[in-house]
């Protein structure tokens, strides 16, 4: 039975890893290789890495970093923030990485994500997205995309936009909830609900992880194929372990043997 | 020398790295006499079957490949690097292989729109058969899949692991004499997946244990 997959995140800036509360106020928590070797020998099924300064100076993704990363574990890891071309999408890749994340890019140029999807294979590339809770009309999820960090609203439904991205090519989605990022109040349970029944593509829950009956729900009520935890190892309250334990006790499939 | 096959289908780097880390001499390479000399071949591959048959006709890798399986090379074929041993397969309206293997590769059809396609994740491998290559790795071990389209054998007796996904349990492992091949990627499943290589390493292509 496919298992599901716990995602670790961790956010980089400087070469040091930081945490905040949506997208705020970030406090570094160490280095991102030493990192990456403790939460994947401690059992993670998966790493995703934010690059979350280099869109905001313009300059390519860390690769020295990529390579490291690669060189130090043997799961896959995603590798986002600063993608702006298919040559940067070609550099993340051949230095390792399994999959480049998309996010802002697609939005602006989403001719580039179906090309990337079609020279590197759709499994590579994987779009995340920051959907925000609206009232305004026109919205039928009820959520408007954001892009650039929250700052920018596109007049984007969810829904339309996940549904966009399959046909693009994408072969997952990250759906972070910008409103959850961070408080350890659960995730947006009804937005991934809406989004995995949406897509016939993998669906990957992100933002507001705190306890493991939030995985427990996020799994198990509203279908996630994975999800993204951060704060609740970062602070140390849980280990990998004891999240698994938690969640194979609850009956979820979870890989046991690492 | 161990030869990673270079056909322009997809990123190797992991492959290079997974036999670094265990300290063998490997060489990504495209070139027919490297392939032929290597001791041992990996051929990998991600993306559709359609574009890797064309990459292999067009470097002429075809001949090579079945020569140095021909010789009794040992030689493990990874992901789509499995699915273009077999006959023929389902993907981009339909693709000739280099049936290596008997058999066809089909797209998965789940009945349950919430098992997603690609199968994607770790999923247990049931060794339904002792090989060498699973020396030290535990029955149902979970390893990292990601793919749309599964192997189905026509010969039984070539499967070696099974995966359920979709309502089926599907060919995850196939062997033939001195070829061993995993629809999932063990240079992406861990520990688990590197003593897979550290066995494939050892190994003199003969079946027995």
């Amino acid at each position: 039975m496919l298992t599901k997959r716990l995602i670790p995140c961790l956010d980089v800036r400087n070469r040091r890893v930081t945490k905040g509360v949506k997208f705020q106020n970030n406090v570094e928590l160490g280095d991102p290789i030493e990192m990456a070797v403790g939460y994947s020998d401690g059992g993670c099924d998966e790493l995703v890495f934010y690059d979350i300064t280099a869109s905001a100076e313009g300059r390519p993704i860390d690769i020295e970093m990529v390579r490291e990363v690669a060189k130090a574990i043997r799961i896959p890891f995603a590798v986002g923030g600063g993608i702006a071309s298919l040559d940067d999408m070609y550099d993340v890749l051949h230095a390792g990485a399994e999959k480049v994340s998309v996010n802002s890019l697609a939005v602006v140029d989403p001719e580039l994500i179906a090309e990337g999807a079609r020279q590197f294979g759709s499994q590579c590339i994987v779009l995340g997205m920051d959907p925000v809770k609206t009232d305004a009309p026109g919205f039928g999820s009820g959520y408007e995309i954001t892009i650039r960090g929250f700052r920018e609203r596109t007049g984007l439904d969810a829904l339309d936009w996940a549904r966009r991205a399959q046909e693009m090519g994408v072969g997952e989605v990250v759906v972070n909830s910008v409103d959850a990022d961070g408080t350890r109040q659960g995730f947006e349970q009804e937005l991934t609900r809406m989004v995995a029944h949406a897509v016939t593509i993998p669906v990957v829950a992100s933002g507001g992880a705190g306890t493991i009956q939030h995985l427990i729900a996020v799994f198990e009520e509203v279908h996630a194929d994975a999800a993204i935890i951060a704060s609740m190892i970062h602070t140390g309250e849980y280990t990998i372990r004891q999240i698994k334990d938690g969640l194979i006790a609850a009956g979820i499939p979870i890989r046991k043997k690492w | 020398m161990i030869a990673i096959v270079d056909y322009k289908a997809g990123n190797l780097t992991s492959v290079k790295l997974a036999l670094d880390a265990l300290g063998a001499e490997s060489r990504i390479t495209s070139d027919p006499g490297r392939i032929r000399s290597a001791e041992r071949v990996v051929f990998p591959g991600v993306g559709a079957a359609g574009a890797g048959m064309r990459a292999l006709a067009e470097a002429n890798l075809g001949l090579v490949l079945r020569e140095v399986i021909g010789r009794g090379t040992p030689f493990l074929g990874v992901c789509v690097g499995m699915q273009l041993l077999f006959d023929r397969s389902e993907e981009d309206g339909g693709t000739k292989c280099l049936g290596l293997i008997e058999g066809e590769v089909r797209r998965f059809v789940p009945s349950n729109p919430l098992e997603k396609i690609p199968h994607m994740g770790w999923n247990a491998v049931r060794q339904v058969r002792p090989h060498p290559l699973f020396s030290g790795i535990e029955d149902e071990s979970e390893f990292y899949f990601v793919h749309s389209y599964y192997c189905a054998p026509l010969v039984p007796s070539g499967i070696f692991g099974t995966t359920r996904y979709a309502d089926i349990d599907f060919a995850s492992v196939v062997c033939r004499e001195n070829v061993f091949a995993t629809q999932f990627h063990p240079e992406r499943s861990g520990r688990i997946g590197l003593r897979l290589y550290e066995n494939f390493l050892r190994w003199d292509g003969r079946p027995g244990c």
